[in-house]
């Protein structure tokens, strides 16, 4: 199957990664050109066989219910490109 | 002195025990070339001369003292800048991190400065490691030290390219789908990519993370095994980390290799490789008869998959991982945005190159709504169909030997074009993450051009030792591991 130039709309608003009407062209031509490279998994039989999620059988570990971190905020939004009086600034949401 | 520059890292580490030469010489000698060789090569994104010096007089007060002092204390490294260094920029060779100073250090930073090693600066990569020729690093391509013509290979390219024109005596590197072994083997270097949990994730930017591996790039393989016993460990921060103690990984270095059996998969030398690089892996597999190891065929039916199923798997985990680069805690945030929609958006397709875009949108789609079950969960299954094909060649052999790549290092633009004849230069190193095996790189040859060829080998699950063993004995009949390009001589 291929995708067709509103596919590839849906999937850049799944991404959140804006695309001009020219990269959506492009986009929609390499996204194909990879897509027909996978398409050769359909037909492998796998019936019966479990899904590798992983490459080691890990179990998720529980540790004592402590405080491990240290307050570094200050560290940490320095960093950030908009903040004030600690806290993250983004335009507004809620009108 | 500047012969040290082509020196093992024992020697290294015997000449500061000696006092022969202090660290603070030791790194200058390193910073000074990198001055001079960087700007051709493009290997190291930051240095920082302060930083490193003072890490050095520490090393240099700890060897005096002598207390406290390891193998590795005083020795120069630099690291992939996947790595997070608290103080020092962390890019991940995107501009979405170009000004990103991390507030922290990665767990394989934290174990290699602990035993003493000094920061050398920070090594060029493709953007998020999304790449197999350097050529999609935001700070522009890394170029193969043998021939500046050439890609250095990737992801790992600034490290290779660094270790090969002799700028950093070893480096730290990932490894998600070859991106250790490959660029090791078209810049002439050794390199292993560990099984996968024996080396903590934390700090270690994520791309894709059932994959994402660490390991060391060096010259030799002894120096790869003192570089793995020192970034090797348990580290509660990464939940797929291994709880298993500490191993010397150099403890077998030296055992003879008779009765070793080589399993060649028919798979790897039935076609794809070329003339030149065929030609130096079978001349090494003679060089390992000698040795009095045998050679077996065996067979890994499911490895022609291992492209495609990767190429599910690792965009479905990066686009989850890198949604978090969304302009608000961190990262590159677009100038103009008329609301929080256009602000996440933006940023991201302006802070993202192509290669790390198309990726987060193939990743979307096969994880998508109605597409789940005929994509991921597919490759999934086919995931285990490759890893059992391990298990039942494992049961022939010792090893798995073949090819590290199907060709020499390739010219600029060669692949750039399209996307799947570049993934297609990892045909041979991707089966191992997906299987989580440990995979090694070393140079076993000389192909067209005078480039390097790499030899690979696979072992089985923890059996790094016994593959450090295998290379290293190599190493001791052979001397293309202590070659060195011309122009930086």
């Amino acid at each position: 199957m291929s995708l067709n130039l509103e596919d590839v709309t849906r999937i850049a608003l799944l991404s959140r990664i804006e695309l001009s009407g020219e990269e959506r062209e492009a986009t929609r031509d390499q996204l194909n050109g990879i897509l027909g490279f996978i398409e050769q998994l359909q037909a492998v039989d796998t019936t019966g066989i479990e899904p590798m999620a992983h490459a080691v059988d890990v179990v998720q570990r529980l540790r004592p219910d402590v405080v491990t971190e240290s307050d570094r905020r200050a560290d940490f939004q320095a960093i950030a490109p908009e903040t004030e009086a600690g806290l993250y600034l983004v335009p507004k949401v809620l009108e | 002195m500047s012969e040290l520059i082509n020196s093992s890292l024992r020697d290294l580490s015997r000449a500061l025990a000696a006092k022969r030469v202090s660290a603070v010489e030791l790194a200058t000698l390193f910073l000074d070339r990198i001055e001079k060789l960087n700007p051709a090569l493009n290997a190291f994104i930051t240095t920082d001369r302060e930083k490193t010096l003072a890490q050095a007089q520490s090393a240099d007060a700890t060897l005096k003292i002598g207390t406290g002092a390891t193998a590795l204390t005083g020795i120069p490294l630099a690291h992939k800048d996947i790595f997070c260094t608290r103080g020092w920029r962390t890019s991940c060779g995107s501009k979405m991190l170009e000004n990103f100073v991390s507030p922290y250090d990665a767990h394989v930073v934290e174990k290699l400065a602990a035993a003493g090693m000094v920061t050398l600066g920070k090594l060029n990569m493709d953007e998020f490691a999304m790449g197999s020729s350097n050529e999609t690093s935001h700070f522009g391509p890394v170029r193969n030290p043998w021939d500046v013509s050439r890609v250095p290979g990737g992801s790992s390219g600034g490290s290779a390219a660094a270790i090969a024109a002799r700028l950093s005596p070893a480096a730290t590197g990932t490894d998600t789908g070859g991106s250790i072994r490959q660029p090791a083997a078209l810049c002439g270097l050794t390199g292993l990519k560990p099984t996968y949990g024996v080396v903590s994730r934390y700090g270690m930017i994520a791309f894709a993370s059932s994959l994402d591996q660490a390991g060391p790039m060096a010259k030799s393989a002894e120096d790869c095994a003192l570089l793995l016993s020192a970034m090797a460990g348990f580290d509660a921060r990464d939940s797929t980390s291994l709880e298993r103690a500490g191993e010397d990984y150099g403890r077998d270095l030296e055992k003879p290799l008779t009765g070793l059996r080589i399993g060649l998969p028919r798979e790897f030398f039935d076609a794809g490789m070329d003339a030149d690089v065929r030609a130096a892996v079978e001349a090494a597999l003679a060089e390992y008869r000698k040795l009095g190891a045998t050679t077996v065929d065996v067979e890994l039916p499911n490895s022609g998959l291992s492209v495609p199923a990767y190429y599910v798997i690792a965009p479905a985990e990066a686009s989850s991982n890198l949604s978090r680069f969304d302009g608000v805690r961190y990262g590159y945030r677009a100038p103009q945005y008329d609301d929080l929609a256009e602000m996440y958006s933006r940023s991201r397709a302006q802070g993202f190159g192509a290669e790390v875009k198309r990726r987060i949108l193939i990743g979307t789609y096969v994880l998508s709504h109605g597409y789940y079950d005929a994509y991921y969960l597919k490759a999934q299954k086919i995931r285990r169909l490759i890893a059992a094909d391990f298990v039942a060649a494992f049961r022939e052999c010792d090893v798995i030997m073949g090819p590290t790549s199907p060709s020499v290092a390739f010219a600029f633009g060669a692949k750039s074009a399209d996307p799947v004849q570049m993934y297609l230069s990892d045909i041979y190193t991707i089966s191992t993450n997906l299987a989580g095996l440990p995979g090694m790189s070393l140079p076993c040859g000389s192909g067209s051009n005078s480039m390097p060829v790499g030899l690979q080998i696979i072992g089985n699950w923890f059996d790094e030792a016994r593959m450090l063993n295998v290379a290293h004995k190599y190493q001791q009949v052979t001397d293309w591991h202590t070659r060195m390009p011309e122009g930086v001589k």
